[in-house]
């Protein structure tokens, strides 16, 4: 935090909202209402957006501590084989193998698949798509927006209450005696079908199904409403073109959830209907357990394209609302317009539109015509070019830049340095030829981990240090968020960057043990190394873990409306916000959320008037 | 015991921390707000640079002394013809995607660094720049194409299917959980028809021993080819999805139950060609177990591998064929050795649906076998 000086623009910020603000009649109708009348009604089945978003975002603290925990327990499996995980047993029970000679404890291959599935599926899903744009969307568009609430609180209350609904499921999954489903978190059948394949697909798959149509709901639910309100709810001169970038990306990010989810719901019911109802939609031609099955005509491959059609603009679901943040924050700590923000704007819909027409590219040795996968190269290599002017425009953002260090913009800056990394190795892989050798091998792994494992949580984290004193009206501590920092960002990076070159000797990914073939069996030493690495770095997601409860009860207080000094309409409201958000009127808007260093001046808010002597608005 | 302890370490981390964290905040309130956030932009700024100049190097570092096992350097050079090329792709791309990646990396560690906050300087209001951000829309849009026009040009080359006029050797490749069952198609170059229906404990394969073609099919144990004839690889599923996938020729694809996907490619080298290349690197030249020190070079117990690469259930990461290649005249050697499968296992058994028949290469039929048991032998 800068600035220390009184900043006189408090007041006069009040002031502005008084005199030009919207007078909504809010608070007419306000007095007598039974919203938020007992404990039940605000802190549980709450209907206000703050509520909802801290909710969001501790659910997905919780879930990303146990998706960690897990990839710890099969990396020491995989980096260490010859120890034992006796010790384990407490807890994995049946899980791990004792063998009754040495007394070394194995993690079970089975239960070794099913902790890799629950991982991807836990964190792709529950962290990075609930637990991000679940807490952000919710938190910011109406504060940045200028609107009272969501456009349907209610149906916000049930996004939240699903997406937990399905964690309790999920949950539940990981003590059944068959175990959790184990067959990736692709769930790719017939092997995701079929029980008899694997015991994963017994009924911890019929658990892994339901959940997700539930978390697949949740998604729906928040996304009708982010769309709404971005749509409907603007505030007095918030056009579209004033909206800071947070928002366009959350906005963005819905139509992109809103458009796929369902597709993937439609596959899972058709997986169903195949477990279930004795339908051929993904299953032909199987012989397994001793006889042949009456399934035939079916596809395995069309589950992919279900899936993928998904899966694909997933991946750009979690990374736009980081970018979103990453975008605000930078701009905020570095005192600088975000640079080129109608191409930010533009390179965000052009993603959008094109993660549509890409998804055959996870396909590329699937079977299918090699002719369609032209088209697919083409696309995929052509969304480079979007995000490649991002990565450009967060750079030019710092150049002559007044850059202020806090935890949230090193974390900004990380993460453009983790997106180059990650995106960088997606233009291997996007190329179909090279995906021959690439395909399935650990390159694979190390580029999404980067991306998505890195890059995406670092936009998270920004947004947790920076939005902190708007969720809680205190700071959190800022030197153990640097430490934080640099721990993950050097921590991360080791245990990634070797995951690269394990995968371009060959080796495949979603090996329990690579000593059965001469091939692999070149990489022990970096196994460990990874391994180790990821339990350090692990180690320091704790700092944020108590930094942030800890600063919630005892963290020290905000005592200004705008401890960043940022120009957005959220730091025009009361320090502890209430319900409604601003007291009294709406704020109005002037201009677009950049105006930082414009004419000498540090900054100038969203509600100020153009002076009379400004330059004009030329960005 | 031991989850005490692990207990007492988190609650004492715990301590620690929200210790470290009120001393920082006493140490802000006496230094002052703007001076620590000068002294944190200072510090900060440095450790960037630091950070940068670690990150590089050791990226660099670690990619040369990681370089053998990189595509296209060291000793995992492509064992087939079109291997080549995959590896060539890869080099283009690593050099645009290398001078990208140092040049932004640079460029954003420099400017945090270079423009970090100082008392009394103001940021520049630069909100846009269009001719610049059309040059940097435009260069990586013309890298893209040419990556893409390489990239599809050798795709297109190496997934091509073969027409029947051309010269080539067809196996087919079967994978279950959990191994790889191999058929070749024996003195008459073709595969006989298979039915999953027809799968049983002596017709591991399904195969319609009605189609003549089947008769010389054999089942080897590895997979073993000649090395500069074409081979297409007929790959097929039994159960869930597997995948085909050989390593050192940059051979890869799905094996689907119910929908059989293939591979074409012309081995280069034979194993013995292989190994000697290997020999001259010195990570090869370590006696192949660790604990024997008299046991075989690492580099002459090299073996071609055939490996699963599509999770197909616990023993996914076990499904392990040795490929062999050889010169012509032994796979010629090899092949006439093998017995086919019909004439060792089926021929004169319940199954033989040719019982009473001469077959070619036969001089009489066996007999039907006497009865076993009263249950009639009639198919």
């Amino acid at each position: 935090m800068a600035n220390v000086a009184t900043n006189p623009a408090v007041s006069h910020e009040d002031q502005l909202i008084e005199e030009l603000g919207y007078n909504d009649h809010f608070h007419d109708h306000h007095h007598g209402d039974r919203y938020q009348s007992n404990f039940v009604t605000t802190y549980i089945f709450s209907q206000d957006h703050k509520i909802i978003a801290k909710q969001f975002l501790i659910t997905g603290m919780f879930w990303a501590i146990i998706g960690g925990l897990m990839s710890l327990v099969f990396r020491l499996q995989l980096g260490f084989p010859e120890e034992s995980l006796a010790w384990l047993k407490p807890v994995l029970g049946k899980w791990i193998v004792v063998n009754a000679d040495t007394g070394i404890g194995t993690l079970a291959p089975d239960f070794y698949y099913a902790l890799v599935t629950m991982h991807g599926t836990i964190i792709v899903f529950f962290v990075l798509t609930a637990g991000l744009s679940g807490t952000f969307s919710n938190l910011l568009i109406p504060l940045q927006l200028g609107a009272r609430d969501m456009a349907s609180p209610l149906l916000n209350m049930l996004s939240y209450w699903f997406f937990f609904l399905a964690g309790v499921v999920m949950f539940f999954s990981l003590f059944l005696s068959t175990g959790p489903f184990s067959g990736g978190w692709t769930a790719y059948p017939p092997l995701s079908i079929l029980p008899q394949a694997s015991s994963g697909s017994a009924s911890g798959m019929t658990l892994w199904l339901v959940s997700l149509v539930f978390f697949v709901v949740s998604v729906l639910l928040g996304g009708i409403n982010y769309i709404t309100t971005v749509l409907n709810l603007r505030t007095k001169g918030m056009s579209m073109w004033r909206m800071p970038l947070t928002v366009w990306a959350f906005f963005i990010t819905a139509v992109i959830g809103l458009l796929s989810f369902p597709v993937l719901a439609s596959g899972f019911f058709l997986v169903m209907f195949d477990r279930n109802l004795g339908t051929s939609f993904f299953l032909s031609e199987i012989y397994i357990g001793g006889k042949a099955l009456e399934h035939v005509g079916g596809s395995p491959v069309l589950y992919q394209h279900l899936f993928w059609f998904l899966g694909h603009p997933e991946v750009y679901i979690i990374i736009l609302p980081a970018m979103g943040i990453v975008s605000e924050v930078l701009s905020v700590h570095s005192r600088k317009p975000i640079f080129g923000y109608k191409a930010m704007v533009y390179s965000m819909l052009a993603i959008a539109f094109l993660s549509f027409i890409v998804w055959a590219h996870h396909m590329f040795m699937s079977g299918v015509n090699p002719f369609i996968s032209n088209f697919f190269v083409i696309f995929t290599l052509i969304i480079a070019v979007p995000s490649a002017v991002k990565v450009f425009n967060w750079i030019a953002t710092l150049y002559r830049g007044n850059v202020r260090y806090t935890a949230a913009s090193l974390f900004g800056i990380g993460f453009v340095s983790m997106f180059i990394s990650g995106g960088l190795t997606g233009i291997f892989l996007g190329n179909s030829a090279i995906d021959i050798q690439l395909h399935d091998t650990y390159f694979v792994v190390a580029h999404f981990h980067i991306v998505m494992g890195i890059a995406a949580f670092f936009g998270m984290f920004a947004g947790i240090y920076h939005w902190f004193p708007k969720m809680y009206g205190r700071f959190m501590n800022e030197t153990l968020g640097k430490i934080h920092f640099w721990g993950t960002m050097i921590g991360a990076y080791l245990i990634f960057w070797p995951m690269h070159y394990i995968g371009m000797a060959g080796v495949p990914r979603r090996y329990y043990r690579f000593d059965t073939f001469q091939s692999f069996s070149h990489f022990d030493e970096l196994n460990k190394f990874i391994t180790i690495a990821a339990v350090v770095t692990f180690a320091f997601q704790l700092l944020l873990v108590i930094n942030f409860f800890y600063s919630i009860w005892k963290g020290r207080k905000v005592t200004e409306k705008n401890p960043w000094q940022a120009s957005t309409l959220e730091w025009t409201t009361p320090i502890n916000p209430g319900h409604g958000n601003w007291p009294g009127n709406l704020p109005t808007v002037q201009r677009w959320p950049y105006d930082y260093g414009k004419d000498g001046r540090d900054f100038i808010p969203q509600i100020e008037p153009i002076g009379p002597d400004e330059t004009p608005d030329r960005h | 015991m031991t989850a005490l302890l692990v207990l007492l370490s988190i609650v004492l981390i715990t301590i620690f921390t929200i210790q470290i964290g009120k001393v920082t905040e006493l140490a802000s309130k006496i230094r002052g707000e703007e001076e620590m956030q000068d002294i944190i932009n200072r510090r900060q700024s440095v450790y960037m640079i630091v950070f940068m100049v670690v990150f590089l190097v050791a990226a660099t570092a670690s990619g040369l002394y990681y370089k053998n096992y990189m595509l296209g350097f060291g000793p995992l050079q492509p064992a087939s013809a079109h291997g080549g090329s995959l590896d060539t792709m890869f080099k283009v791309t690593l050099f645009f995607t290398g001078i990208v990646f140092v040049i932004t990396q640079i460029l954003l560690f420099v400017f945090a660094f270079k423009y970090r906050a100082r008392r009394g300087t103001v940021s520049s209001f630069i909100s846009h720049d269009n001719k610049l951000e059309v040059i940097w829309t435009i260069i990586p849009a013309v890298v893209m194409t040419f990556l893409v026009v390489g990239g599809l040009d050798a795709w297109n080359e190496v997934m091509a299917d073969l027409t029947d006029e051309e010269d080539y050797i067809e196996i087919e490749a079967t994978g279950f959980q959990f191994g790889w069952n191999l058929r070749y198609p024996g003195p008459d170059g073709q595969l006989g028809a298979k039915s999953f229906k027809l799968i049983s404990g002596s017709n591991p394969l399904g195969q319609d021993w009605k189609d003549k073609k089947n008769l010389d099919d054999f089942h080897p144990g590895e997979i073993v080819l000649p090395k500069g004839k074409k081979v297409r690889v007929r790959i097929t599923a039994q159960d869930v999805l597997h995948n085909f996938y050989l390593p050192h020729f940059r051979v890869k694809m799905d094996a689907v139950p119910g929908m059989p996907t293939y591979f074409v490619f012309t081995p280069i080298k034979t194993t013995d060609e292989y190994r000697q290349e290997l020999s001259n690197y010195p990570e090869y030249n370590v006696p192949a177990d660790p604990k024997d020190p008299a046991s075989k070079m690492l580099w002459e117990v090299f073996d071609y591998e055939l490996a699963c690469a599509e999770l197909c259930g616990r023993g996914h990461y076990s499904m392990r064929r040795v490929v062999r290649i050889v010169e012509p005249d032994e796979f010629e050697a090899w092949q006439a050795q093998q017995q086919s499968y019909f004439f060792s296992n089926v021929r004169g058994k319940e199954d033989d649906p040719w019982k009473g028949v001469v077959l070619e290469g036969e001089v009489a039929a066996p007999a039907a076998p006497a009865p076993t048991d009263t249950t009639s032998t009639q198919k």
